[in-house]
């Protein structure tokens, strides 16, 4: 079994619309992934039907138990977070604001603070339209992703690959280059960097290969609406040679893609025969990629 | 010598967990008494943020001399095995713990 | 007044919004523009004006004094990011893990561990004509936007008084760094893509306004691709679509060159004034 991870960086280059072409083209013979939980939105694509859903903790918040709170201000005094403040009558916790540090708790006199492990939103393993199963997560507003929820989505994805003999996870990633990311792509086998030729895009592309790099996973690259800007096309292209990333194709910039998203569908689906042909040719290529032994 | 796995089981036939901060179990062959011992680190899976300093601790403790994973540590885990003598190789990730100890003794291993 | 530009799923067109408002608006009054997503600032490529001023940002981490410490383990034991760690005859810090909440530091029975400041990122002001621009960048390897995000709007408030009408430029998504740039604003945009991605994001954007009580209306670009749910769902909801901005292929083409687009495109420029008009009218009612 070998885990393909598809990450962007920047927002907004089609990187999830490519990941669920490549999940459609599978299809049986892959589990799909989402770790894009900030904005999952893989499932529009694949209409999973829920199977089995449970709440998720991360991290830490305080809570206060007013029969021993006796209002000293000990802990609005010591936050650095401005999370504790004085209203109505008692201190009050501001979750938004609460980064869970547990300071407040350990310094409290009279034991009232406890830290609880927060509920930050429902992990899901469903069956996709295509055959195949779904892991996907769901956040409650204002929570934040974390390599746990991420490792937490691909650990599910593996064991139910391995368990059923399939031969591929596809992860959609995380976007950035923080701690999520880093856990996106923590055991992957092959890295598919999806870019867009614009200013900001390259800037982006460049932050998170030198993670890719750090990791030693071996990369390819899509850039996707490559016909936008030719003069930045050939920057990125050039800046995958010099770094050793295969340049696994272009994709033209084409509205197909919204249309096609737009009724729930995929690429492949829509039946647009020259993109689904490129599309074909970049997971037939990926899937080489991945399997190719380390050198 | 004493050589430590990053494992998703306990025994020889374990797979290499590719993960250093998250790896569910590490293993540590002693060499010289042929003993394989294993340490649970499941509970890592716990841990929001900062799990490659966690497990790295860990190892800092254990002290091996030889460290065989996947993908190789972060950062973070780096700068805390890099407190220590310990050699770590990569490239181990698709490896059961015996057959990645083989590979190790065939130098076929990259040093990370 | 203070007008935040957020969007819950990136690439929607916030910072193609946020500086051809900011241009088109200081036509007409003093404007500063402040990118808040400090982990890819991307406003400045667009904005060509004179630096005045350039400052490095700190956060402040516990440092080990050798000399002072015991040993006792304390620090690490009161961390529960693991940005603390005792190893052997030695304490480690971990900067980028440390959320500066100095438990470690004042807890520490013999102060082995006073905070100090060190860099996580860099802010810069600069001006062209009647709008300022301010942004400020995280340093590679640092996590953490919310301090440098808090840090920037206090330098926005302490420069530019209410004379000044204030555009941030949010990060995207719905966490910790784009309620930390919206909370203090009067008003927040929020620009999305007439799609079912935009949608789904859309709600969970307009979740965490609701949540914050802010006083929010919705901007549609790429208006006339994809189809009329995100109309139809702010209908129903009672929420105001001020603006659509067209889906014109030249759009693109000028935002990968890092160009503006009102200039060169005259339905845009035509539904950034309802923007501008509708900001303006906020501004009348609230003086």
């Amino acid at each position: 079994m070998k885990e393909i991870v598809i990450i962007s960086g920047k927002g907004g280059t089609g990187k999830t619309s490519v990941t669920a072409a490549f999940a459609v083209l599978g299809g049986s013979s892959i589990v799909v992934a989402d770790c894009d939980v900030d904005a999952a939105d893989m499932h529009l694509l694949l209409q999973p039907v829920v199977k089995k859903e449970e709440d998720f903790y991360s991290g830490f918040g305080a809570v206060i138990d007013y029969n021993k709170c006796v209002s000293c201000g000990l802990c609005a005094n010591i936050c650095r977070y401005h999370a504790l403040s004085w209203e109505d009558g008692k201190y009050k916790v501001s979750g938004l604001a609460c980064e869970g540090c547990g300071y407040c708790a350990r310094v409290c006199p009279s034991e009232a603070i406890s830290m609880v492990e927060l509920n930050v939103g429902k992990l899901f393993i469903s069956d996709t339209k295509v055959d195949s199963i779904m892991v996907h997560a769901r956040l409650r507003s204002g929570a934040d992703n974390s390599g746990k929820l991420v490792a937490k989505v691909k650990q599910e994805a593996r064991q139910i690959a391995e368990a059923t003999a399939k031969e591929f996870v596809v992860v959609d990633g995380s976007p950035g280059i923080g701690c999520p990311v880093v856990s996106s792509l923590s055991g992957a086998d092959f890295v598919v960097l999806v870019t867009e030729p614009t200013v900001s895009g390259l800037h982006d592309l460049k932050r998170v290969s030198e993670l890719v790099a750090k990791f030693h996973i071996p990369a390819g690259c899509i850039i996707n609406k490559a016909d936008i800007n030719h003069a930045v096309t050939q920057k990125v292209e050039s800046f995958l040679s010099q770094n050793n990333i295969v340049h696994i194709g272009n994709l033209p910039y084409d509205e197909t893609f919204t249309k096609a998203m737009t009724i729930g569908q995929t690429i492949i689906e829509y039946q647009d025969e020259d993109l689904a042909a490129l599309l074909k040719a970049n997971w037939e290529q990926i899937k080489q990629l991945s399997t190719k032994e380390r050198t | 010598m004493k050589i430590a796995f990053t494992a998703k089981g306990t025994g020889w036939d374990s797979a290499i967990d590719p993960r250093l901060g998250r790896t569910e179990y590490i293993l540590l062959y002693d060499e010289d008494k042929d003993t394989l011992s294993a340490i649970d680190n499941r509970d890592i899976e716990g841990v929001a943020h900062g799990a490659g300093t966690k497990t790295a601790q860990l190892l800092y403790e254990m002290n091996p001399d030889i460290l065989i994973t996947g993908n190789g540590p972060g950062n973070n885990a780096a700068s805390v095995l890099k407190q220590t003598s310990m050699k770590i190789y990569v490239g181990a990730g698709d490896m059961t713990a015996k057959s990645a100890y083989d590979a190790y003794k065939k130098n076929e291993l990259k040093e990370f | 007044m203070k007008v935040t530009i957020a969007s819950g799923k990136g690439g929607t067109g916030k910072t193609t919004l946020s500086t051809n408002l900011a241009m088109y608006m200081a036509q007409q009054q003093a404007v500063v523009l402040c990118d808040l997503d400090v982990e890819e600032p991307n406003s400045g490529l667009f904005i060509q004006g004179k630096q005045i001023h350039q400052q490095k940002k700190f956060k402040r981490i516990p440092q080990w004094n050798k000399a002072a410490c015991i040993l006792c383990g304390n620090c690490q034991e009161v961390c529960n990011f693991h940005a603390v760690l005792k190893l052997g005859e030695r304490v480690m810090v971990f900067p980028e893990l440390c959320h500066s909440c100095y438990a470690c530091s004042e807890l520490c029975p013999v102060n082995a561990l006073p905070m100090q400041p060190i860099p996580m990122g860099e802010l810069k002001h600069s001006a062209a004509g009647k709008l300022s621009f301010v942004d400020a960048r995280l340093d590679i390897g640092q996590e953490q936007a919310v301090p440098l995000i808090a840090q920037t709007l206090d330098y926005v408030d302490s420069k530019f008084d209410s004379t000044f009408l204030k555009l941030y430029d949010a990060p995207p998504g719905t966490s910790c760094p784009v309620i930390e740039a919206t909370k203090s604003a009067d008003l927040v945009l929020l620009i999305t893509e007439p799609t079912p991605f935009g949608l789904h994001d859309l709600k969970l954007t307009i979740d965490t306004m609701r949540e914050l009580k802010k006083d929010f209306a919705v901007i549609i670009n790429r208006y006339g691709i994809g189809n009329d749910d995100v109309l139809t769902y702010c209908a129903a909801e009672g929420i105001k679509v001020l603006a659509k901005l067209p889906n014109e292929r030249k759009i693109a083409e000028l935002y990968s060159r890092g160009e503006l687009i009102y200039p060169q495109v005259p339905e845009f420029a035509k539904q950034l004034k309802l923007i501008a008009d509708f900001i303006v009218s906020k501004q009348r009612h609230s003086a």
